[in-house]
């Protein structure tokens, strides 16, 4: 009874140059399921995220070796367009990077870009209602992005790639540049997406990893430690190097 | 609770026509690549035709002279030369240090902001406009004559604005968190600039100095008109003495009506360029050492 995989990694690497960053990982995200990565700086989990919708392509240096099928198909075979890819699977990063411009034109360019055909402003509104922003916005959606606080912008981040309705949600430290209401906030947002989305979410924070997610994979030194059920990984971990990470005895 | 992320809007997301967009656009700018690069290439091309056969160690070695065969570049070589290390020693210190004042010390009010966008102005002014300048202020009231050190002078003015500016945008660029860095041990103001802002800037003003000595290792007008003599038959030997320099030297035979001149005219303009490449070449391997 394995719930319908969203996303697969099938003996996947990438290195930088001729640094290994992550080596064989195989693993698989199922739909509509909240999984965290965890791990110490460095361990690689930013970069596993970021090959799910090809942002290694943006850094020159990077090779992919293996596969990352998305809904059975890969990512990385020829032919298959970036930007597609990327629509379907949106992703928030760890500093909040709302464009220069204002709110409501930070949410329309992604709906533009991609020929959105309904009203655009009825859309604006239902983003930001879904990221709980739009109490806060409703009444000055022309005022600068970059007037927002670091919480609001973020949510502003999460609104926009919802907007152009992606199947994904990648989340790379979304938190850690925010204050803890912020956070809270954050975490909020996530457990009301959740169900609704698959959502894949790199931090730091254990504790914020064990609250939101479904469940959780441990990384270590570019190597896919142990990933199961959030619960059962952090009351029952299998691998030591698991226990001491969670323990705190290292990391 | 959140009313759910919306869903089932209608997408025409075309991706075909926008991936050829963007296809067509790359090639765009590689056209304009190509563009300079072609005319670079034509450039480099018509000139060693033309000014590779003048070439020669005689050439080079040799004053100018009213016999084709025998003309050289010798003192318009020394001259340049003189020129541009006059140039250096006057704007490099006065260009840095006014765009240390501005962007480090100097408040932001009306007055400041009025005197970086002046600045601004000042480098686009044409360069005969410092050339009457410096005829009236170097070479008449300073009495310098019609020596290396008016002429210097005069391409310093030009070069200024360029130097400033050029230092100016590289020392925004150095992060504050950098100085707060600095101040945060105890370091003066002075010291965190010495020590921290300087270094950091420093490629970005070498940049940007050497461009504009490259300018001015080029210009010829200024240097008209204040008089610089074109048929020197002397090395120059002091800042006091009377010049000329590579772009005069080609003026002076481009607009000789005897055709053989113009042969020495393009070896001349061979020679002039291979001095502004060495230059930045020296340029580029000093920012490198700065950057580390």
């Amino acid at each position: 009874m394995a719930p319908e995989a969203v996303l697969e990694t099938v003996g996947l690497g990438v290195r930088y140059g001729e640094t290994r960053v992550i080596e064989d990982i195989s693993l698989t995200i199922p739909k509509r399921r909240v999984v965290a990565f965890i791990g110490p700086s460095g361990c690689g989990k930013s970069t596993l995220l970021r090959c799910f919708n090809r942002m290694n392509d943006l850094v020159p240096t990077a090779r992919v070796t293996g596969q990352v099928l998305f809904r059975g198909r890969d990512l990385y075979a020829p032919g298959v367009e970036p930007a597609d890819v990327r629509r379907a699977i949106g992703m928030v990063f760890q500093k909040p990077n709302p464009f220069p411009k204002s709110i409501f034109e930070n949410i329309a360019f992604g709906l533009r870009i991609n020929g959105f055909q309904d009203d655009i402003g009825d859309r604006v509104e239902a983003s930001l209602r879904a990221a709980a922003l739009w109490d806060e916005v409703s009444h000055r959606l022309d005022a600068d992005a970059l007037g927002l606080s670091a919480g609001q912008q973020q949510r502003l981040c999460i609104a926009r790639a919802l907007a152009v309705e992606p199947e994904v949600l990648l989340m790379d430290e979304p938190a850690s540049a925010l204050d803890p209401i912020a956070t809270g906030r954050m975490e909020d947002l996530i457990g009301e997406l959740r169900g609704g989305y698959t959502i894949v979410i790199v931090t730091h924070n254990m504790q914020q990893a064990a609250r939101i997610s479904d469940d959780t994979a441990f990384l270590y030194m570019g190597e896919l430690v142990e990933y199961k059920e959030t619960q059962r990984l952090f009351t029952n971990p299998e691998d030591e190097r698991t226990e001491a990470y969670i323990t705190g005895r290292r990391g | 609770m959140s009313p759910g992320a919306p869903r089932g809007g209608r997408f025409d997301p075309r991706l075909e026509a926008r991936r050829r967009a963007g296809v067509r656009f790359m090639w765009l700018c590689r056209l304009a690549v190509a563009f300079g690069v072609a005319s670079l290439v034509v450039l480099l091309v018509s000139l060693a035709a033309d000014g590779l056969p003048a070439l020669s160690f005689e050439f080079l070695t040799s004053y100018p002279s009213r016999f084709p065969e025998r003309a050289g570049v010798r003192s318009a070589i020394l001259g340049s030369a003189w020129m541009l290390a006059l140039v250096a020693v006057m704007s490099f210190p006065l260009g840095v240090g006014a765009a240390l004042y501005l962007e480090e010390y100097a408040p932001t009010n009306r007055f400041t902001t009025l005197l970086k966008t002046n600045i601004a102005n000042l480098a686009s002014v044409p360069s005969i406009v410092y050339g009457i300048l410096g005829l009236a202020v170097f070479v008449r009231f300073l009495a310098l004559e019609r020596s290396l050190l008016a002429g210097a002078a005069t391409l310093s003015l030009l070069v200024l604005p360029i130097v400033n500016i050029a230092a100016r945008e590289a020392i925004r660029a150095v992060p504050d968190s950098l100085r707060e860095a600095a101040y945060a041990l105890g370091a003066t103001r002075w010291q965190a600039i010495r020590h921290h802002v300087l270094p950091a800037a420093m490629p970005g003003i070498l940049s940007g100095t050497i461009l504009g000595l490259s300018r001015a290792g080029g210009e010829t007008a200024p240097l008209l008109i204040i008089g610089a003599l074109t048929f020197i038959a002397f090395d120059p030997l002091s800042p006091m003495d009377p010049f000329t320099a590579l772009p005069i030297q080609i003026f002076n035979w481009t607009t000789d009506p005897r055709g053989e001149f113009h042969a020495l005219a393009a070896g001349a303009i061979v020679v002039l360029l291979g001095v502004l490449l060495m230059m930045n070449a020296a340029a580029i391997l000093i920012r490198n050492r700065f950057e580390r």
